[in-house]
């Protein structure tokens, strides 16, 4: 089962401006070894020396799990109507704007039809650069329209967190986005549609506490931030420093919160791999 | 009771030690005062209506989180009868933060959830002020799905800051205990009405809060985030809580508008702690009303109806 050999990863949109001498190397966050850029896309966006899983868009996600050119957005046009009419410093639709101008998109989660390995599923994709992947009704709409079609369909549902939480700038209405992804995800297991949540750097909050902790099988990335409070506020709370590797993935694991934690070069086979299990196949 | 006075509440207080002052020196001196007397008490009248009914989004938030408001076990003594506290989430402990239990209302079971904050310091250590931890979570659960069981419909009662953001709260699977209620919450075959009582804070409040009726009172809150933490991510500084109050719509009347919520109850005025009996009365009238509603309607059309409601918002 080795349908990860040869196929070429697309580089990402962000790495196609000029090539300068510069641009052609990156710093890794974790070892802060300079290492060449294509090495690190070859690799997954991992460090090949240190393993450090770097963040990356959504798009970068589906090019990594689903199969070439599989993957059809749905809703892509779904814009925030800013519900509460919300301004801090800034107007919310500015910051809108600002994350549309910064990711190309209109929120910050991608969802479509896409297949892995052969097998057809419904994919929802956070952009942790679009306000911080932040839940709002855009978002929450989304992930259940997307689970809708893929109860309809009887097709597996997969989601990959990243997610400060819920977005404050749309108030009450982003709280309630949490019961309305977690109801739709009980009308998922009520009908026996698997649903994989997998989580990845960095999830938090609302999102946590919502679908993403609700997965049938729930995967995170090596190291991953992942909990409900951020660490900043537990830190204020309690008033002591956190314990080494508090809140990433392994720690999760270690207090089972979740099934396992699969490097990124796994995850494509590991997702086709259950989604068998599950009944799923071609 | 001075320390019961919120500031916007000091020329209320003023007026009110005046008129006491008065009666006094009747008392002491003979005097006869009652014309001064007559006049201060409809300057008083007056001046509480004038301060109640234009209470900024800031200032409902202090009375909602006001230290002598009517708790979860108040209402229980307030308005029903024979009340069996019933503890423990049967996997890790009992978490003070969250009450549960039986009770009869009218005579009728019902299932009673909700947060218990304290009233003074000690009680607010013991109850880890109002924020539960995974296990509270875990015990409101065990006792919904009871009342499922035996056909009692469940009564919640929203009133915290927040879940409890702590090392131990991580471990245990604080997200997860939220995200499994909201879950189980939206298909729980009886009926679910919502209270939202006093603050209620995001996350910590929502797990509690998935219901086929959402009744708040007049001076309650609920948010997604506290003012103080939004000013202080939003604007940078802690100083601008009032405007992100504002901002946040997070007053009963912004909740209702935005048809999170399905009713507002009027407070007794300045507030429910000033008049425990009438505010007890105001919502047992409520709940009955709602439940007589709820009780005739099918448990899978009951259910039905709950996914829709929750499915309609922020719907694009
Ligand atoms: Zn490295």
């Amino acid at each position: 089962m080795t349908w990860f050999k040869k196929k070429k990863l697309k580089p990402a949109a962000s790495e196609k401006k000029v090539v300068t001498s510069k641009g052609l190397w990156d710093k890794c966050k974790n070892c802060r070894e300079i290492i060449y850029k294509k090495e690190i896309e070859k690799n997954f966006r991992v460090c090949p020396k240190c393993n450090y899983h770097f963040r990356i868009t959504a798009e970068e996600r589906i090019r990594i799990v689903a199969d070439t050119e599989s993957f059809r957005e749905m809703d892509a046009d779904l814009v925030s109507s800013d519900p509460i009419h919300f301004r801090d410093s800034r107007k919310y639709r500015d910051r809108l704007k600002e994350g549309e101008k910064r990711t190309g998109k209109k929120d910050a989660l991608l969802c479509g039809d896409a297949r892995i390995d052969g097998l057809p599923v419904i994919l929802a994709v956070f952009d942790f650069a679009f306000m911080g992947g932040s839940m709002g009704s855009v978002v929450g709409e989304k992930i259940v329209r997307g689970m809708e079609r893929a109860l309809t369909r009887k097709m597996p549902f997969i989601s990959f967190a990243s997610s400060g939480g819920a977005r404050m700038q749309e108030g009450i209405v982003s709280l309630m986005q949490m019961a309305k992804t977690s109801a739709a995800v009980a009308r998922l297991g009520k009908a026996g549609v698997p649903f994989i949540s997998v989580l990845t750097d960095p999830t938090f909050g609302g999102v946590t506490a919502s679908f993403a902790m609700l997965g049938d099988v729930i995967i995170a990335e090596p190291r991953a931030l992942i909990g409900f409070a951020g660490p900043r506020v537990i830190e204020q709370t309690i008033r002591e420093k956190l314990p080494e590797g508090f809140q990433r993935a392994e720690f999760l694991l270690e207090h089972g919160m979740v099934d396992m934690i699969v490097e990124r070069r796994e995850l494509k086979n590991t997702l086709a791999g259950l989604v068998r299990m599950f009944g799923h196949e071609l | 009771m001075a320390n019961n006075y919120l500031d916007f509440e000091k020329p209320i207080l003023d007026l009110e030690n005046k008129i006491e002052e008065l009666n006094q020196i009747s008392t002491i001196e003979g005097r006869d005062v009652s014309e001064e007397l007559r006049r201060l008490r409809k300057k008083l009248d007056q001046l509480r209506k004038n301060v109640y009914s234009n209470l900024t989004p800031w200032q409902k938030t202090l009375l909602a989180r006001h230290a002598q408001r009517p708790n979860i076990l108040d209402y229980v003594s307030l308005m029903m009868e024979e009340f069996y506290e019933l503890h423990g989430d049967r996997t890790y402990g009992d978490d003070p933060a969250i009450i549960t239990g039986l009770a009869r209302l009218e005579g009728s079971p019902v299932a009673v959830v909700g947060h218990r904050k304290g009233k003074n310091t000690r009680e607010n250590i013991e109850r880890n002020f109002g924020m539960p931890a995974p296990e509270g979570y875990r015990k409101a659960l065990r006792i919904m799905k009871l009342a499922e069981k035996f056909k009692i419909p469940v009564i919640t009662f929203i009133d915290t800051p927040g879940a409890y953001p702590g090392i131990g709260a991580e471990e245990r699977g604080q997200g997860e205990a939220i995200a499994r209620n909201l879950y189980e919450m939206s298909c729980l075959k009886t009926p679910v009405v919502v209270v939202v009582s006093g603050e209620g804070g995001s996350g910590g409040a929502l797990a509690i809060g998935v219901g086929d009726s959402i009744l708040i009172l007049e001076n309650a809150v609920y948010s997604v985030i506290s003012p103080e933490s939004c000013s202080s991510i939003l604007w940078r500084e802690t100083s601008r809580a009032e405007d992100a109050a504002r901002a946040l719509k997070m007053t009963a009347q912004d909740l209702k508008e935005l048809g999170v919520v399905d009713r507002i109850l009027p407070e007794p005025v300045g507030g429910a702690h000033r008049n425990y009996e009438e505010m007890g009365a105001t919502l047992k009238e409520a709940l009955l009303e709602v439940l007589e509603d709820l009780r005739r309607i099918p448990p899978e059309q009951l259910v039905a109806k709950r996914l829709e409601r929750f499915r309609k918002i922020g719907a694009c």
